[in-house]
């Protein structure tokens, strides 16, 4: 039996203010991301990324439209139809430009917190955790705090954290900005890898177009207004 | 997971410091109420010690400690003629400060009813009792003296036979214990030269007067020492304490001493209730209010820190709430970093005080009351100082990781 879409959104609007002051961050946006789909959210700054990112990621409601995750209906409008927390703790994941680890956990105790508040915890969950972050390539380096880890490192400790609760959907905003190129390509890949393994939709708010080719496909924002990117340069247009 | 005990290994220097800063704040709360139960203590310890049943005091006076009193020493004879009284002894106490050593010596002198009262109901900690009617001491450790230490009061040498343990006046002072005789010698101590003078004096008034005159032979009298003087009686003393026969109804020997015109009685719950509304109050409600300033002072401190504590966190509780974390866990944080700050926080105030306590010049008692009393409003602070922390916590939105 196929899935439901990772996520969905309907004529996804927000506006901020009222008035003169009103501004449209995003104008009926409408997507579809499936599971084990990897796709790349481009423009410019100020272009409504983080407004579209933060609506699908339940934190921040939408003015009006819809949110579908795995196939239910979440938000309608600026109504949440779920208990928003829980939802997010069972199929969200999140990864930011910077790697946004708690500085007292080390890097095990970083996945094995957000294990923990999905409700697993004791020795599976610390299995899950030391699996996550050996298939990362960072598990000699699991009982080290986050300071003693490199850049690229902390980004692959908050990406075992993001995958552990094992979302449908992983949100990503920059995730490589504070990278080096290299780096930066490897982290995108990793997305790519995880997407397909875990049969989870990746969305990865970019700038870096060198790595396009990496995802499925693209989407465009620009001043609120999403459609479908030309396809140039993505897996896809490749294959 | 527990976050807390994390976050405190984490920042584990500056924590301690906190602690610590926060557990000289309580050591001084503590010592607060330490020093008031030492002033009670201190100021009743005579009246519980010499277990009379009855205080004979002068007319109309708070004596012998909230005032000064004074009554003939006859009184112990009239006391011991009452129906139902089985021992009256002559008390005397005055401060007397002298210089020992190059320091100053400040003792509260009690009297002892020689040969009755040898003082075998002292804490002595070294040495004995006395054991002779004149020149020895029973002195309190806190004055410095040690056994066979000789102490120059008056015309007399004294020798120090025992030391006692927290045996101290209304007033704070150690406790020195001789004879009456010898502790009215030492009151009424005066030079070779004032007594001349006094006798001179003497001798000017009765000259002035016819009978004086008529009879030369009172002027000759009037040389003599004072004690050879029928006219002149000897010293009075500060009080009188009555022990009453055992079943005696104390209401009814009270009563017969109350008609007596010269004296006041007073029973021992009475003393003790007129030492602590008198000298003792003031300083209990002047404590009193230090104490209620420094807990607030306290609660202030501890919000302040428990605030700046969590206002360290804030991105990282933002982040708990995008992960979905319950209010369950953040509140967790919060309130357990505030239990474990408060409770070392306690245990140091306890063993610092333990330790400082005894260089204070004062008692300071501490009882399990207060400990207990204090650990209840440690913990009530806890909740109250972290409440502005948990506040911020719960208010900080999910997207505060986006920015």
């Amino acid at each position: 039996m196929k899935h439901p879409p990772a996520i969905e959104t309907v004529s996804l609007t927000k506006v901020y203010g009222s008035g003169n002051t009103e501004v449209v961050a995003l104008r009926d946006a409408s997507m579809t991301i499936e599971r084990g789909e990897v796709v790349a959210l481009l423009g410019p700054s100020g272009s409504g990324k983080s407004t579209l990112l933060s609506a699908i990621g339940l934190i921040n409601p939408p003015t009006r439209g819809e949110i579908k995750i795995d196939g239910q209906t979440v938000m309608r409008g600026p109504r949440a139809l779920v208990d928003v927390r829980r939802f997010r703790r069972q199929r969200l994941g999140f990864i930011f430009q910077k790697s946004n680890l708690i500085p007292f956990l080390t890097g095990l105790e970083n996945v094995l917190v957000a294990l923990a508040i999905a409700g697993q915890e004791g020795r599976p969950a610390k299995r899950r955790a030391m699996e996550l972050l050996s298939a990362l390539g960072i598990g000699d380096r699991a009982r080290n705090l986050p300071s003693a880890l490199s850049g690229g490192q902390q980004q692959r400790v908050a990406i075992a954290r993001a995958l552990a609760n094992r979302p449908s959907l992983l949100l990503a905003d920059e995730p490589t900005a504070a990278l080096d190129s290299k780096l930066g390509r490897q982290v995108m890949e990793l997305f790519r890898e995880v997407g397909h393994e875990n049969d989870a939709g990746v969305l990865v708010v970019t700038h870096d177009q060198r790595a396009l080719d990496v995802f499925d496909r693209s989407l465009n924002l620009e001043d609120g207004v999403l459609s479908e990117g030309d396809g140039e340069h993505t897996s896809r247009s490749i294959a | 997971m527990n976050l807390a005990v994390r976050d405190v290994r984490y920042n584990l220097g500056r924590f301690l410091l906190t602690a610590v800063g926060l557990g000289l704040l309580l050591m001084i709360v503590m010592g607060m109420g330490g020093i008031y139960e030492g002033i009670v203590a201190d100021a009743t310890l005579l009246v519980d010690r010499l277990e009379a049943d009855l205080w004979i005091v002068q007319r109309n006076t708070r004596g012998p400690f909230a005032e000064l009193s004074r009554v003939p020493s006859s009184v112990e004879d009239r006391a011991r003629a009452v129906p139902g009284v089985a021992d009256a002894r002559r008390f005397v106490t005055h401060t007397i400060q002298r210089e020992h050593r190059g320091q100053p010596l400040r003792m509260a002198i009690v009297g002892l009813a020689w040969p009755v009262d040898r003082g075998e109901w002292l804490p002595v900690i070294a040495g004995r009792a006395l054991a002779q009617g004149h020149y020895e001491i029973v002195a309190d450790q806190t004055l410095g003296l040690a056994v066979g230490d000789r102490l120059e009061l008056g015309k007399d040498e004294y020798r120090v036979v025992g030391v006692t343990r927290n045996m101290l006046g209304t007033g704070g002072d150690g406790l020195a214990f001789m004879t009456i005789a010898d502790s009215q010698a030492v009151q009424f101590d005066a030079v070779g030269e004032a007594t001349r003078l006094e006798r001179a004096a003497r001798h000017g008034r009765a000259e002035q007067r016819d009978l004086g005159l008529t009879q030369p032979g009172l002027l000759e009298r009037a040389d003599q020492p004072s004690a050879t003087i029928p006219a002149l009686g000897p010293p009075m003393v500060s009080a009188v304490l009555v022990r009453l026969q055992p079943g005696v109804d104390a209401t009814s020997v009270h009563s017969t001493m109350t008609a007596w015109p010269d004296v006041t009685v007073y029973t021992a719950d009475e003393q003790r209730e007129l030492l602590l509304r008198g000298p003792v109050d003031r300083a209990r409600r002047q404590i009193g209010l230090f104490r209620i300033l420094l807990v607030a002072i306290s609660a202030i401190v501890m919000s302040l820190i428990l605030y700046t504590m969590t206002l360290d966190k804030l991105h990282d509780i933002a982040l708990l709430k995008l992960m979905g974390a319950k209010d369950r866990m953040i509140l967790g944080l919060v309130l357990q970093e505030a239990f474990l700050l408060g409770g070392i926080a306690y245990v140091l105030a306890f063993f610092l005080g333990e330790r400082v306590y005894p260089y204070f010049p004062r008692r300071v008692i501490v009882t399990s009351d207060m400990l207990m009393w204090l650990a209840i409003a440690v913990g009530v602070l806890c909740v109250v100082g972290s409440s502005l922390g948990i506040w911020k916590a719960m208010r900080v939105q999910p997207n505060e990781v986006l920015s």
